[in-house]
């Protein structure tokens, strides 16, 4: 089955440059970064402090609320201090600072056991006390995704495999070399949330990945691969859904208001290490690509190793790097210093040269209407910055400027080089700020 | 030819008489109170009154249901003639100006990163929390300049500029600000730390030449306990401040501005009759001598607040410059009449 193509989209140059290149582990560094802030929602709580001795594995700092998620130690060693320091999000937040003694020395974990018989709650407890989050980039705690309110049941459950940013390659990686993982992962989701049926979407372009998951999934019928055109942002949480099941989210809606759960590829893999292995989530998958490095590979790296070391790690840069992306390009972060962590939700470290990221100008919108075609929200780009330029915040939040997420369809393109996202992001934050003060 | 003519002025006939009677039958009653109010407000509709328009705001004066304290861009002239007109208390008020916390100019200060995104301040803080390398300074991107209703606020190198003579206190670029460096402050309030980085000295001297950088030497110069710290910032208690400048010229990194002045040094001469007015006046205790004998100024200790200067009653004090020229000749004696005036109404 192939749902319905979304609306809009644009189809950016693929670039998956890294993507034969298998796996391989990143030394150990000498010092990680591990911030408080690895998730959305309130800072986990600290419960070592500076001297203290860890264990890779160990709990160091725990959620501090609802929506808020456990952080484990990525090595064994002394934990330095609680100072801040650079976040991939572009400020200072309160990092622990952990010298790496070398040893690895981990604690024991405790697998679930039996988990096709283990109770819902006990599963989700066990996701809860591994940290684990959405890894796509959103880094939304992932046991309050499964913990909907009653009134909205959740009836499928999609596994979003479809990576439909450029460049990146982790998720395909994961695919490839750990499939079984990921379809566990997404079987113990299911049995959280009582469901019989699953999809795993993967666009087009990875055939390799869609015939070994068709392959992997043929003995559980209750699950199928979707083979989606490619298209961006095809992996977008509600075009995902709109692509498996042809429901629209309303306005301002979550995934649960028409019954849909989505989990990262690189999420389900964390789910089944926390409850077959009882291991927290201390590392991940990344892509280090671009034009600019010597070599794009994937490195499976620990949270908190800095991403100089992952550039280093791809043979460094070739020519004087003009902008350093965590994420992909389409939709990640600029970073100003390379003292930043991997964290969470690091996907990808894209690098490029001054010829990808050229500094252009924003010339005068010529009323083309390529963003407005290319808007997969069925949004006026143009409008919406016309009206934030103005700061007509009332009149952009009645044109629906809050359903944008920020996937930059629009701003790839606009002839002009307008920076649609940027005035767009600002008269969210802004119209957010007037609805905050009431 | 003559229908055209019987015809137009028939049509113009009609008209008029239609006209004139719609103006009389329709006539909107305005209460001529409303009418006077209106003339005297600012008429520019700022809203910072809360109002959508000087007139609306004008009807709620007459009707007694504003004060006229709200609007903070009239003149006080303005205040008073309305005053009379509604026949209401009013009491002039120390009129305040905005004040930008901060002197870095493009030359001054270091970058975080190139800058490629929209041109404006708010939105330049969405990304990595703003590309200058201090976190609390001017991004200089002109948000206030363009709410500015009155051309008062001008980004000139990179920092926002009040024109002190143009400012209304209307508040529009204090609430615009994304890093909330506008102030406002009262004119008679001369001296200003023009810093607003919380960051440690070590790191503010990394990325400005002229920020706080928490020494603390203000606070130490200070002879009337006015500056604070908190938050590595230096903050001046307006309420104490006697406006002598003396920690704008103790700061290393010129980040304290002394709008007043110029401040210079006290010098008692041979019309000393010794009453030792001065020196229990002096907030520095730069002020020694015996009762009636001559009284004499430690210049290292004077802060040049003039005090000592305004209490004399003897014409015995004049105020001199580093090289003890006098620039300012003695304040002459109160004449007998009026110096029957008690001494408290002074301070």
């Amino acid at each position: 089955m192939i749902g319905r193509m979304f609306r809009g989209g644009v189809h950016p140059p693929e670039k998956k440059l890294s993507a034969d290149v298998p796996v391989k582990p990143l030394p150990v560094p000498e010092q990680v970064i591990v911030p408080l802030s690895m998730h959305i929602g309130a800072p986990a709580k600290p419960v070592v402090q500076g001297g203290d001795e860890v264990k890779l594995g160990q709990l160091i700092a725990e959620s501090s609320g609802f929506v808020s998620a456990n952080i484990h130690s990525p090595v064994s060693g002394v934990v330095r201090t609680i100072e801040p320091r650079d976040h991939p999000l572009g400020r200072k937040l309160p990092c622990f600072v952990i010298d790496n003694d070398g040893k690895d020395d981990a604690v024991e974990f405790t697998p679930l056991g039996d988990w096709p018989t283990a109770e819902p709650k006990a599963l989700i407890e066990a996701i809860h006390a591994a940290g684990i989050v959405g890894m796509g980039g959103a880094t939304f705690p992932t046991h309050v995704k499964l913990s909907p309110p009653p009134q909205f049941p959740i009836d499928t459950v999609i596994a979003n495999g479809v990576e439909c940013e450029p460049y990146l390659t982790s998720d395909h990686r994961l695919m490839l070399e750990h499939p079984d993982r990921v379809l566990e992962g997404l079987r113990i989701v299911m049995r959280v949330l009582g469901l019989d049926k699953g999809f795993i979407g993967i666009e087009q372009n990875k055939p390799d990945a869609i015939a070994l998951m068709r392959e992997k999934v043929a003995d559980h019928p209750g699950v199928e691969v979707l083979a989606l055109p490619v298209r961006y942002p095809q992996g977008a949480e509600k075009q995902l859904i709109y692509a498996a099941t042809k429901r629209e989210i309303p306005s301002g809606g979550l995934p649960m208001n028409v019954g849909c759960l989505v989990q990262n590829v690189g999420t389900l893999a964390a789910i089944r290490d926390a409850v077959v292995e009882g291991k927290p989530l201390v590392e991940r998958i990344v892509t280090v690509t671009g034009e600019a490095v010597a070599q794009p590979v994937n490195l499976l790296v620990r949270l908190g190793t800095p991403i100089r070391l992952l550039i280093e790690a791809a043979g460094g840069a070739t020519v004087p790097t003009a902008k350093v992306i965590s994420g992909g390009p389409m939709m990640g972060l600029a970073q100003y210093t390379d003292q930043t962590p991997v964290i969470k939700g690091s996907s990808g470290l894209l690098v490029l040269g001054p010829e990808q990221a050229p500094v252009i100008e924003a010339g005068p919108c010529i009323r083309c209407g390529a963003c407005v075609r290319g808007c997969p929200m069925g949004l006026q780009p143009t409008e919406l910055a016309r009206l934030v330029q103005n700061d007509d915040f009332a009149a952009a939040e009645a044109w629906g400027v809050l359903d944008c997420i920020e996937c930059g369809s629009c701003a790839f393109g606009c002839p002009a080089h307008i920076k649609l996202v940027h005035w767009i992001r600002f008269g969210k934050a802004e119209v957010m700020a007037r609805r905050k003060k009431g | 030819m003559l229908t055209a003519i019987l015809t137009l002025t028939g049509v113009g006939l009609v008209a008029a008489i239609g006209l004139g009677i719609a103006s009389r039958v329709f006539a909107v009653q305005v209460d001529p109170l409303v009418e006077q109010v209106a003339e005297l407000v600012p008429g520019v509709n700022c809203g910072a009154c809360g109002n959508a328009s000087c007139n609306a705001y004008a009807e709620m004066l007459v009707a007694g249901t504003a004060g006229i304290d709200e609007c903070t861009v009239m003149s006080d002239e303005a205040r008073a003639k309305i005053a009379e007109i509604l026949n209401i208390e009013f009491t002039k008020t120390d009129k305040p100006t905005a004040v930008v916390l901060c002197q870095g100019t493009t030359a001054h200060i270091q970058l975080k990163y190139h800058y490629d995104g929209v041109p404006s301040c708010r939105a330049a803080q969405l990304v990595a929390e703003g590309y200058t390398g201090c976190d609390y300074g001017c991004l200089g991107l002109g948000d206030c300049e363009r709410v500015c209703p009155f051309d008062a606020i001008h980004v000139v190198d990179g920092l926002a500029v009040v024109d002190e003579e143009k400012c209304t206190a209307c508040g529009k670029c204090v609430d615009v600000c994304p890093r909330n460096i506008i102030e406002l402050h009262t004119t008679n309030q001369r001296v200003h730390v023009l810093c607003s980085s919380q960051d440690k000295g070590k790191i503010v001297r990394g990325v400005c030449d002229v920020g706080c950088i928490a020494c603390r030497k203000c606070v130490k110069v200070c002879p009337v306990e006015a500056i604070e710290f908190k938050d590595n910032l230096a903050r001046i208690i307006t309420e104490k401040c006697i406006q002598c400048g003396a920690c704008a010229r103790a700061c290393p990194t010129g980040s304290i501005l002394d709008q007043g002045g110029p401040h210079y040094i006290a010098k008692i001469n041979d019309n000393c009759t010794g009453c030792t007015l001065c020196a229990r006046k002096c907030p520095a205790g730069a002020i020694s001598g015996e009762k009636k004998l001559l009284h004499v100024v430690d210049e290292k200790k004077c802060v040049r607040c003039h005090v000592c200067y305004d209490v004399c009653n003897f014409e015995a004090i004049a105020l001199v410059d580093e090289q003890g020229q006098e620039m300012i000749a003695p304040k002459p004696k109160k004449k007998k009449k009026k110096a029957a005036a008690p001494q408290g109404a002074a301070s």
